[in-house]
């Protein structure tokens, strides 16, 4: 499957290519490519990126933002360090693009607190595109200033939440924004804003050279593109995997080397927990959310040990804004903890619990209080042996 | 914005395009429980009361901040939407310290009230209240964190409504509380003390320090002479306090303090009637001393000292402006000096037995009457204050049914009121009574407004602004301001208060005398009324108090005869030696 890597490749675009090749095509003509693309947001949420660049394009408002999302927070997920690290020339080049798309001459990397030592990392980069007149002022000779800063985050899983990301850059607390409106309306400082993943737009320069047709070519059925998973736990080679869009997790499992499997956590703490007998499901937006994050658990793990510590990050990474979230996640903990002495033994005495994960889903403000429950829902069910209990479930 | 049709529980409603479901909601009659949610404040949509199921959502939406779509069909009950109310409710409730009958907001808590529409009788989630945490240091507020249920309404006021922003959330997930500055006490941050936090509170986390149990005590000796004044505004809300529909009661409240068992009932109005002589004079003092002598350490415009809150605010923020306020006390302190020295002569009374109480509709009262200045009769003027609140709740304890009760006037010698005095109440009050008199006495007529009502100064314009031209002809002695513009503003709020001292920092603002009432609405509005606050809520208060002015025999401060006796007695003439060391003081500068 060599082949059907773009991000990972040996040969990489020559830097700069993708962005002249832009800047010779109208703003709108790169927007279209992209949408044409239907590359889906590369962060976990799979909102459609040339949609959400054609919203910011369109919004009325000056000082357009471009912001990368690299907080890259989800338990197990390191593709985005990876990314930086070896091909930070592409993701400084993905955003000029977008700020060329919709007419912005401002990006910022929100970089994960606990990434410090990539900072000289962009930093070079940055002033080698500079001295290319690949970023700056009158790029290429045209009429297109595009400049990148760098901002470290705090250390709040939260921040990775678009709207908490941008009230963190503002020098507020990082807590969720109500939505609407949406940052493409209204974002940082109340300007139309980007945000976008760094695996997003280091994709991007690939497309505008290669075109959306090839791009839609790389997935699988309707997921567009490649995909970069890091994987970690029980197997034989962790690290970061680059498999097509729509691959099933048992091919990636594959590829890693996974011998015993008891259990998958596809898409970090906040996504799914998965049995050995479903790794034919597919990593896609259809099924399992593709994060990033694969976390492989063998045999010799209990799972009531990995749910609770799943529970304790949430409960120690809720903002603490809303109540569902707030308290919701404290709640489960009680759960799991009475689960383990026993004073839970059967299914139906869960039954609160589980109507309290269902409106955590739906009632809460943000991604972190909506996903939090999966892993209680989904372990719960799968993993722990508890009787039905008098009236059954 | 257009019309637009959504359908609400199956039944087609048109509302105006862009509001929300919660504004949607209300005009179809239906009602939507809300906690974070106050009419006064931005939209928080944290606490998830207010979830509706909107059909073709994934999610639920929150009411309060979701606006409307053409042809959006909502849910307000469905069972999704009940499942999520009923738990968010047993959430709050249990991190809840819901040991309710100890509890100063008891029958008066929308959480409680909440729980109880929704039938919430038992809890399936483990309950661990956080620990009770009284603040008891400062005189005017105080907060108990194990009450709180982090909806933000008090950050929100202090910040938007106050441009104080003392509080805070600090801390995440379940360890968040609700905190000022590295975590210190509410005296030793630049809180105002104006309580408009208290009054948005939705259960018991805020409430005022009380001092029902020193008044009680006082009551219950007999060798006190107990005196009790009452403010403007608590004939207005006081009844509201007591559960009956807004209106004004000041004969029922006087009878139902002499119930209590106190010595003298007394009005507060008295002495704002005595502020307005004061301060209206010093006003044409400061007016002669910049027009005619150019004297230029005469500082203009002249504010209003009334406000405790406001005096708090400005020696924080503005102290640079601190000359431009006036010296006069308050009413409540010139009434306490008063009340220990003029009151004890003619009652014959050693002024160390008495006791002064006043009600005000104010928590910053509470810290006004400490300030170390504030004991210019040789005794500490002011003994105790109570917020209307704290006056309902004796009221209530006393047994006395103040539907019933037959209405009583005040006593003598601080008891003549006049609609100057009374208007104190609404903002815009003390500049209307002011005019009133400064006016006649430079002019030697009337104020040119018909019915005396300085209209523009009047309502709930957040800075208002009226310039009044001062007739050719003038009174003896006052012939400088013969034709002179007078340019006054009004603020209420202290967000407000702070654009209009920015302009007058910045040497933008040409007034003459400004007046700021801390609280929105003015006294009205004061952090020691009932609660809930809404602006309808203020709206009728402010009603009730034009029409008690309306009602009143006399309508200008200078006409009031127990004030015309004072002077004539006691203190001989306005800005003399006597008022001076009674009725006058100094600011300090505060970090």
């Amino acid at each position: 499957m060599s082949e059907k890597k773009i991000l990972i490749a040996a040969e990489q675009p020559i830097a700069g290519s993708a962005l002249k090749k832009s800047l010779g095509m109208t703003s709108a003509d790169v927007v279209f490519e992209v949408r044409e693309s239907e590359i889906r947001g590369r962060g976990g949420a799979g909102f459609p990126t040339g949609i959400k660049w054609n919203l910011a394009g369109a919004a009325s408002g000056s000082n357009k933002m471009v912001i990368c999302n690299a907080d890259e927070g989800e338990p197990g997920t390191f593709k985005d360090r990876y990314l930086i690290e070896n091909y930070s020339l592409k993701l400084l080049e993905g955003m000029t693009i977008a700020g060329y798309a919709i007419g912005s001459s401002h990006g910022i990397i929100y970089l994960r607190a606990e990434y410090p030592y990539l900072i000289p990392v962009i930093e070079k980069a940055r002033e080698d595109l500079i001295r290319e007149n690949l970023l700056g002022e009158n790029i290429l000779g045209k009429d297109f200033n595009f400049d990148i800063e760098i901002r470290p985050g705090a250390g709040a899983y939260v921040c990775g939440e678009e709207t908490s990301l941008i009230e963190s850059l503002e020098g507020k607390r990082g807590v969720p924004r109500n939505k609407p409106p949406y940052p493409v309306n209204s974002g940082y400082l109340f300007r139309p804003t980007v945000v976008n993943n760094v695996e997003t737009f280091a994709a991007v320069p690939h497309i505008i050279l290669n075109g959306a047709e090839w791009f839609q070519d790389l997935g699988i059925g309707d997921c567009t593109g490649t995909k970069l998973f890091s994987i970690s736990g029980d197997i034989e080679n962790p690290g970061v995997y680059e498999m097509p869009m729509g691959s099933s997790i048992g091919e990636l499992l594959e590829a890693a080397g996974a011998q015993d499997v008891q259990a998958v956590q596809v898409g970090g703490a906040s996504g799914a927990t998965i049995t050995a007998d479903e790794l034919d499901r597919s990593l896609s937006f259809s099924d399992l959310p593709p994060g990033g994050s694969v976390i492989v658990f063998n045999s010799s793990r209990d799972m009531i040990d990995v749910l609770e510590n799943f529970i304790e990050f949430f409960v120690h990474e809720s903002c603490g804004q809303c109540t569902t979230c707030r308290e919701g996640n404290v709640r489960l903990q009680d759960a799991v903890r009475l689960i383990r002495n026993g004073e839970i033994s059967s299914m139906e005495e869960l039954e609160p619990f589980f109507q309290l994960a269902e409106v955590m889903k739906i009632g809460s403000k943000c991604g972190l209080g909506q996903t939090s429950p999966n892993c209680f829902i989904d372990i719960v069910t799968k993993f722990i042996d508890l009787p039905a209990g008098k009236g059954g479930v | 914005m257009p019309n637009i049709s959504v359908k609400i529980n199956g039944i087609i409603t048109s509302v105006r395009e862009g509001v929300t479901i919660l504004d949607a909601c209300g005009t179809a009659g239906v009602d939507i429980p809300t906690l974070c949610y106050h009419p006064d404040l931005s939209l928080a949509g944290n606490c998830r009361m207010c979830l509706v199921e909107v059909e073709g959502w994934r999610t639920l939406a929150i009411a309060c901040v979701t606006p409307v779509t053409p042809n959006m069909a909502v849910l307000t009950h469905s069972k999704k939407v009940r499942h999520a109310r009923r738990t968010v409710l047993k959430l709050l409730l249990a991190s809840h310290n819901a040991n309710c009958s100890e509890c100063e907001r008891n029958k008066n808590c929308e959480l409680q009230e909440l729980a109880e529409k929704h039938n919430i009788t038992n809890n399936e989630y483990q309950t661990s209240p956080k620990p009770e945490s009284i603040e008891e240091v400062s005189p005017g507020i105080m907060r108990d964190n194990s009450r709180c249920i982090l909806c933000t309404r008090c950050v929100r006021t202090c910040e938007e409504l106050q441009s104080v922003a003392v509080i805070k959330p600090v801390g995440r997930s379940s360890s968040v509380t609700i905190s000022t500055f590295m975590d210190r006490s509410l005296n030793d941050v630049p809180c105002t003390q104006c309580g408009q936090c208290v009054i948005r509170c939705p259960t018991g986390a805020l409430f005022e320090t009380s001092e029902i149990r020193p008044v009680w005590e006082a009551i219950e000796n007999p060798d006190k002479f107990v005196v009790f004044q009452t403010a403007p505004a608590v004939r207005v809300g006081l009844a509201e306090a007591l559960g009956l529909p807004i209106d004004r009661s000041t004969g029922q409240m006087v009878a139902a303090i002499r119930g209590l068992g106190v010595d003298r009932v007394l009005d507060t109005d008295f002495t704002a009637d005595l502020t307005i002589i004061e301060e209206g004079h010093e006003l044409i003092s400061r007016l002669k001393g910049a027009l005619v002598d150019n004297d230029e350490s005469v500082a203009l415009p002249m504010m209003t000292s009334c406000s405790p809150g406001w005096i708090k605010f400005i020696e924080h923020k503005y102290p640079e402006l601190l000359p431009n306020v006036s010296t006069c006390k308050s009413p409540q302190q010139m009434f306490g000096a008063l009340a220990k020295t003029y009151l004890a002569g003619k009652e014959v009374i050693d002024p160390a037995s008495i006791v002064s109480v006043s009600v005000m509709p104010c928590t910053a009262k509470k810290f006004e009457k400490e300030r170390p200045e504030m004991r210019d009769s040789g005794y500490k003027d002011v003994d105790y204050v109570l917020t209307t609140r704290e006056l309902a709740r004796m009221i209530d304890e006393a047994g006395i049914d103040f539907e019933k009760i037959e209405e009583e006037k005040f006593d003598r010698w601080m008891g003549d009121s006049t609609g100057a005095g009374v208007i104190f109440g609404a903002t815009g009050g003390v500049m209307e009574a002011a005019l009133r008199t400064a006016y006649e006495i430079v002019s030697g007529h009337e104020i040119p407004f018909d019915g005396l009502n300085v209209e523009p100064v009047r309502g709930m314009e957040g800075i208002k602004e009226a310039a009044i031209t001062m007739p050719e002809k003038m009174a003896t002695g006052f012939e400088f301001l013969a034709g002179v513009t007078l340019k006054v503003a009004v603020a209420h709020g202290l967000a407000n208060a702070k654009i209009l001292m920015d302009k007058v920092r910045a040497g933008e603002a040409d007034y003459h005398f400004i007046e700021i009432m801390a609280c929105p609405g003015g006294c009205l509005g004061g952090g020691g009324q009932p609660i809930p606050t809404s602006p309808e809520i203020r709206q009728k208060r402010t009603e009730s108090i034009y029409a008690e002015d309306a009602a009143l025999h006399f309508r200008k401060s200078h006409a009031n005869p127990e004030i015309q006796l004072l002077y004539a007695e006691f203190l001989k003439e306005p800005l003399g030696q006597k008022s001076h060391e009674l009725l006058h003081t100094h600011y300090i500068k505060r970090d």
